[in-house]
């Protein structure tokens, strides 16, 4: 069996002994005893516990990223070089990010401090931090308690994309990828990372009581949170097709293992609806480590990817030893938590369809918080009107509003055939309440979510009506972007 | 996007001018940014250090009625499992009143509450023994809200009113009546260092402590009784907080005490530390706030009389509420006038966890009260509440007196008004806005001005008193003690100002040590906004002692006449005569003399608040030292689809006397305002119907993030403004800036009202979370017209 293998600031480590399941902040603390990584909450929503990881991008390239340490799995970082605030000074100097937060008085209590510093650092190897919302959110992800964040939105302007020249530049240039492949077991506890499928079907075949994990942002809850110690992990993270990213046919294929910060990156440009779900999806830190697939096999009814990306009408791709097959997207969704998932089988990506001639198509979420927040509700709209102005098909998708995520289908049946008009929208919206039965709980109460849902189509309906995907202004007050 | 010229990273060259009254970096800064601040959990474990895990009640109101806990013990790596039983000296940690035991003694209060302590080699060990505690309870009916326990009658004080006038003749003839009734929410403290503490037992049974605490001096008294000692056998030290907002002035001493109980018990050390979801299901929060009021104006808006009958939620034991129940009465009258008035307050006892001090302690909650009347009238009214607030303003005597009949001295507010309103434009962006609004369809705007006037010192007059202790050593370096904590707000980067410019030193030659209570005895909490002005005194007279005594060894080295050593300054590490400053001799040499000359070069500081007292029975008296004062001008954009604000623009100016350090002061101005946005809009406490917290982490309870916070976001501290009587004219700013939040509220308002006919009320709850606001909004559009 292998053994747990990273760097920690440049030195090697391995370790025989160590629970797959435990947590790299916890090995830090308790193990390495580098203290100054801390825990403010164990669930990735504080962002205390920020490392830089040096990871690829979809493309390849070497790039730092800002990870919570708390939800990261050691076998996570396996050959990877993992670097906490320790390692930012160099030769007694402060490095510039710290020199910045000290300086403007980026600190008060300063336990957040250190995870405020990696995600500067984060945002100072940056080269895309061209618009100042792009600031707010690489640092949204780090909550403080103190200052009222001025000066650290200061100390991210100052820092954003300057690129020194320190250790962690050099590590970036000269750091070659090493395998993530991993066969571990410590006790009772065994973590596989398969490096090919023909590995992957055999551990399945092997052990049907396997899950998959690969950015670990759900999943390692059940460690931080229930205190479970998951027996058989099987990462599907060093499986490099699951990785895909590219336009296919005109639409998307969007491999089930892409980050969601990846994912961002491409949807710029490429598909305004996603673009603007992934805004606010959630902290950098979280979207360095999330994917496509752990957004859709939780199947968590307010996960967010699910309602934009089933009024995009995608399909999901499910891959097992015998082959491939191809489901719509909101068929994957069975019930509360539930998929369309076989023993033995896992979802290999979403493909998103070219979009038709003349389709409006947003997405929008509504949390309590913009940012860093689950949803209450979220939705994905696209309606596609002929020449005449009648409405040809309506996809209307929602999250929040009932077990899993789904379309509002007698809403659409109302719509379609019909001018697209706001006086036809008024009659059609009432059958929404005969689509779904939201519930009350502490995110927001049956009455709010009933409310905001057919909010939601009268703002999609005025935000389209000149432009059919307009995009996300930089300080807009609502989800939904009209006056 | 920019290259990186620091903003005032060069220090400036420190030896030669005093650091008062200028901006410094937080004498931290650079090691939170390092990772090198140490906090308690970050402290090297001494060797054999045990985990402590507390046994929470599961249930909001029960009877123990069984507890066995011999399976635990026998698990191998559990060294103990600890009941009210084991308790040496007395089960209680009840701060004011004897009325809240550590380990629950037969009945539990609240989910949450303390039950058993588990000591066990690890904590994945102490939740397996915790598993194999049998516990059994009889469910006994639950409080669980300020209305069921009224219905109940179950209170923890007895009704307390402050009545000037003749409120009730003032009603009867005022020609706009208000009437009506308001809550305000739960806050959790959502520092981001959890509690934590370590026991070390020490020979003869003592005990050295290191807590998160604002306290140390409680911890402990109270440590000490629970052990059955002499406070002289503990020492509890504090090295510095992540955080503390007042969670952490009587709340960390269960965790303490705990941590000695069983490191006494097991003769090893012991950490308690909670994780986020223990730490905010076991510990108390801001008190939710009921009230009833009436008010009576005058056409122009004059607030002419006003009864308000206030009941705060206890939780299941005192704590603090009624000190904080008395500054809610206390700030019933923010920055206004009330010649007839009758405000009365009462604590409501609940099954919840003790509610406890928080930023603004009360104030904020009796605050939002006078606020939510003053807002309704100005929109009965169809006035400006911004010009009907100035109306109401304090004035010339006699209509300077507070309701309590202290005199408002030194008010600035008329000052702070003029300037704010010039500078933040509040006339002519409010009919900008008035503008968009009326084009503008689905989103509305607002702009709300908020002035405070906060009472500054603890009202229990007793409690203001500081220590400090100073030390030279023959090189010429200094230690400096002092009675305040450090969390954060920059007390020590004060503090060490303070020390530097009395002895004429560098900064970099004081280290303040860890407050610790065998340097600095019986010292009061860092709360009430109070640390830098007690303990700001309390080191200066230490500092001026030992200068002092060294005045005549720098006379004696620099040969002047005798008289002349009274004038000779300590400045930038020297001393020397400042008509001759050529001629000078360094600290350093000035203190090695003193020590040859066998000079003592350590000395004691104390300082007490002068001319306070209040006749509580009465209602009457000076409770507060001085009055701080800050205005706010708050813009805010409203979606009526959501519910989802954005608050556009705020604009602060806020009286903090003459600054020690305006960096510092700045930092707590903007940390403060933007803390109260989150108790006003997004940080809601909910608990499902059985008492349990459902928000007990930050998936689901929300305090602003980074972009919630506006980017144009102008604070300014008023110019020469020096005060009376304090440390080197300098103000409290800790807790008033909280108080300005309370602006967003009327911006809020505002905004909703645009979607209602002219004249229409606005009923926004609070916090005004999107769903409140959405609420509001539908209900505004259904007024009719």
């Amino acid at each position: 069996m292998d053994r747990l293998r990273f760097y920690l600031n440049d030195r090697l480590i391995e370790e025989p002994g160590l629970s797959p399941t435990l947590t790299l902040l916890r090995y830090l603390r308790d193990r390495a005893h580098l203290v100054g990584t801390k825990e403010g909450c164990a669930e990735g929503d504080c962002g205390a516990c920020t490392v830089a990881v040096l990871e690829q991008d979809a493309k390849g390239a070497p790039v730092l990223r800002a990870i919570n340490s708390c939800l990261l799995l050691l076998p996570m970082v396996q050959g990877k070089r993992v670097y906490t605030v320790e390692a930012l000074k160099e030769g007694g100097k402060p490095h510039m990010v710290q020199e910045v937060l000290a300086s403007g008085l980026g600190s008060q209590c300063g336990y957040c401090t250190p995870g405020v510093a990696m995600a500067l650092l984060e945002a100072c190897h940056r080269k895309d931090l061209d618009e100042p919302w792009k600031l707010d959110a690489q640092m949204c992800g780090n909550l403080c308690r103190c200052t009222g964040y001025r000066p650290i939105r200061e100390a991210a302007a100052r820092v954003a994309g300057v690129g020194p020249p320190d250790r962690f530049a050099r590590a970036l240039s000269e750091t070659r990828p090493e395998s993530m492949a991993l066969a571990y077991s410590a006790g009772a506890q065994r973590y596989f990372t398969p490096a090919s499928f023909q590995e992957l079907w055999d551990v399945l075949d092997a052990h049907p009581e396997a899950r998959f994990v690969v950015g670990g942002t759900d999943l390692s809850l059940e460690v931080t949170k229930r205190f479970t110690e998951p027996p058989l992990l099987v990462s599907l993270e060093a499986l490099p097709v699951l990785r895909t990213l590219e336009p296919r046919d005109g639409g998307h294929r969007l491999g089930a293992a892409v980050w969601l910060t990846d994912l961002e990156d491409y949807a710029r440009g490429t598909c305004p609806p996603l673009e603007r779900m992934l805004r606010y999806f959630g902290a950098r830190q979280i979207k360095n480590r999330a994917t496509v697939g752990g957004n859709l096999c939780t199947a968590s009814p307010i996960g967010d990817l699910a309602p934009v990306l089933i009024s995009l009408g995608a399909e999901a791709v499910l891959l097992s030893r015998t082959g491939e097959r191809r489901m719509a997207l909101e068929d994957f969704f069975v019930d509360y938590r539930r998929t369309a998932l076989r023993q033995g089988e896992l979802l290999a990506a979403v493909e998103v369809p070219a979009q038709p001639v003349g389709a409006r198509s947003l997405a929008y979420k509504v949390s309590k918080r913009r940012e860093l927040d689950i949803s209450a509700v979220s939705a994905g709209f696209r309606v596609v009107v002929d020449a005449a102005g009648q409405v040809l098909e309506a996809r209307l998708a929602y999250g929040g509003m009932g077990p899993r995520p789904a379309r509002a289908r007698r809403v659409e049946q109302a719509l379609v055939g019909q001018p697209w008009t706001e006086e036809r929208l008024e009659a059609a919206l009432p059958r929404l309440d005969e689509d779904f039965t939201p519930r009350t709980d502490h995110r927001g109460s049956a009455w709010y979510r009933a409310q905001v849902a057919k909010n939601l189509l009268r703002g999609f309906f005025q935000e389209t009506l000149e432009s059919p995907s307009p995009r996300l202004e930089a300080h807009h007050s609502a989800t939904v972007q009209v006056r | 996007m920019s290259t990186m010229p620091p903003p005032f990273a060069v220090p400036r060259t420190l030896e030669t001018s005093s650091p008062l009254h200028a901006p410094a970096p937080h004498e931290s800064g650079l090691k939170h940014a390092s990772g090198e601040a140490l906090y308690v959990d970050d402290l090297p474990s001494p060797p054999g250090t045990l985990v402590g895990h507390i046994i929470a009640s599961p249930h909001a109101h029960a009877r123990l009625v069984r507890q066995e806990a011999a399976r635990a013990r026998a698990l191998p790596g559990v060294h103990a499992v600890l009941f009210a039983e084991d308790i040496p000296g007395e089960n209680d940690i009840g701060p004011v009143l004897h009325d809240e035991p550590l380990l629950a003694d037969g009945e539990v209060h609240c989910v949450g509450q303390a039950v058993a302590l588990v000591l066990a080699e690890s904590a994945a060990l102490c939740r397996q023994a915790a598993r194999l505690v049998e516990l059994e309870y009889e469910v006994l009916p639950a409080l669980l809200s300020i209305r069921e326990a009224v219905a109940a009658d179950a209170f923890l004080s007895e009704p307390h009113t402050i009545r000037r006038g003749e409120p009730e003749a003032a009603l009867a003839t005022a020609p706009v009546r208000i009437e009506g009734e308001c809550m305000t929410g739960a806050q959790d403290h959502f520092y981001l260092e959890t509690q934590a503490a370590l026991a070390v037992l020490e020979e003869d049974g003592a005990l050295r402590i290191w807590s998160s605490t604002q306290h140390p001096s409680e911890v402990q008294a109270k440590v000490a009784e629970v052990m059955g000692l002499g406070r002289h056998q503990v020492v509890v030290e504090v090295p510095r907080m992540g955080g503390g907002f007042g969670g952490k002035e009587t709340q960390a001493a269960p965790f303490a005490a705990l941590a000695a109980l069983g490191a006494t018990r097991t003769r090893r050390p012991v950490k308690v530390w909670l994780n986020r979801d223990q730490d905010m299901a076991q510990t108390g929060k801001r008190h939710p706030f009921w009230a009833r009021y009436e008010a009576g104006f005058s056409e122009e808006g004059l607030l002419l009389g006003l009864k308000a009958e206030l009941v705060s939620d206890g939780g299941w034991s005192n704590d603090l509420s009624r000190a904080i129940l008395d500054r809610a009465l206390f700030h019933m009258d923010n920055a206004y006038f009330l010649a007839n008035v009758q405000v009365t307050g009462r604590v409501a006892r609940t099954n919840f966890p003790s509610n406890t001090a928080f930023r603004g302690f009360g104030g904020p909650q009796g605050m939002y009260v006078v606020e939510e009347v003053l807002n309704r009238a100005a929109e009965r009214l169809g006035m400006d509440p911004a010009e009907l607030r100035r109306r109401n303003f304090y004035r010339e005597a006699p209509a300077h007196r507070t309701h309590y009949e202290q005199p408002v001295e030194g008010n600035r507010l008329p000052r702070i008004h003029a300037e704010l309103m010039a500078s933040s434009e509040y006339t002519r962006r409010r009919a900008e806005i008035d503008q968009y609004n009326a084009s503008s369809r689905w989103t509305k705007r607002g702009i709300g001005y908020q002035p405070v006037k906060f009472g500054i010192s603890f009202t229990t007059s007793f409690l203001n008193q500081a220590g400090a202790f100073a030390v030279i050593y023959a090189d010429g370096s200094v230690q400096l003690n002092h009675g305040g904590t450090e969390m954060g707000q920059g007390l020590h980067t004060k503090m060490r100002a303070v020390c530097a410019h009395e002895l004429g030193v560098s900064l970099e030659r004081v280290r303040v040590m860890n407050t610790a209570t065998d340097k600095v005895p019986n010292t009061s909490a860092t709360a009430a906004s109070s640390g830098s002005d007690l303990n700001g005194q309390a080191v200066k007279a230490a500092c001026e002692t030992l200068r002092e005594r060294l005045r005549p060894i720098a006379a004696r080295l620099l040969q002047v006449e005798r008289g002349e050593a009274e004038a000779l300054a300590f400045a930038s590490g020297q001393v020397f005569h400042p008509e001759r400053p050529q001629r000078s001799v360094s600290f350093t040499e000035v203190t090695q003399a003193a020590y040859l000359a066998q000079v003592s070069l350590s000395a004691t500081g104390y300082y007490r608040t002068p001319d306070i007292s209040y006749d509580r029975v009465a209602g009457r008296g000076r409770p507060f030292h001085y009055f701080a004062f800050g205005a706010a001008v708050v813009e805010v954009e409203v979606s009526s689809l959501t519910g989802e604000h954005r608050v556009r623009r705020v604009d602060i100016l806020h009286d903090v006397g003459n600054s020690l350090i305006p960096s510092i002061d700045r930092g707590q101005v903007e940390g403060g305002f933007v803390q109260g946005l989150g108790w006003l809009t997004c940080e809601e406490v909910l608990f499902d119907e059985k008492g349990r917290l459902l928000t007990h982490s930050p998936d689901t309870y929300k305090i602003p993030a980074l972009g919630d916070v506006p980017k144009d976001f102008q604070v300014a501290l008023l110019e020469k403004a020096p005060q009376e009587d304090t440390i080197h004219g300098s103000k409290a700013v800790g807790e008033p800036p909280f108080m300005l939040a309370i602006g967003a509220v009327t911006a809020l308002r505002h905004a909703i009202a645009a979607f209602a006919p002219p004249r229409a009320e606005v009923h926004l709850a609070s916090p005004a979370t999107p769903e409140a606001i959405l609420r509001a909004v539908e209900a505004a559009r259904a007024t009719p017209r």
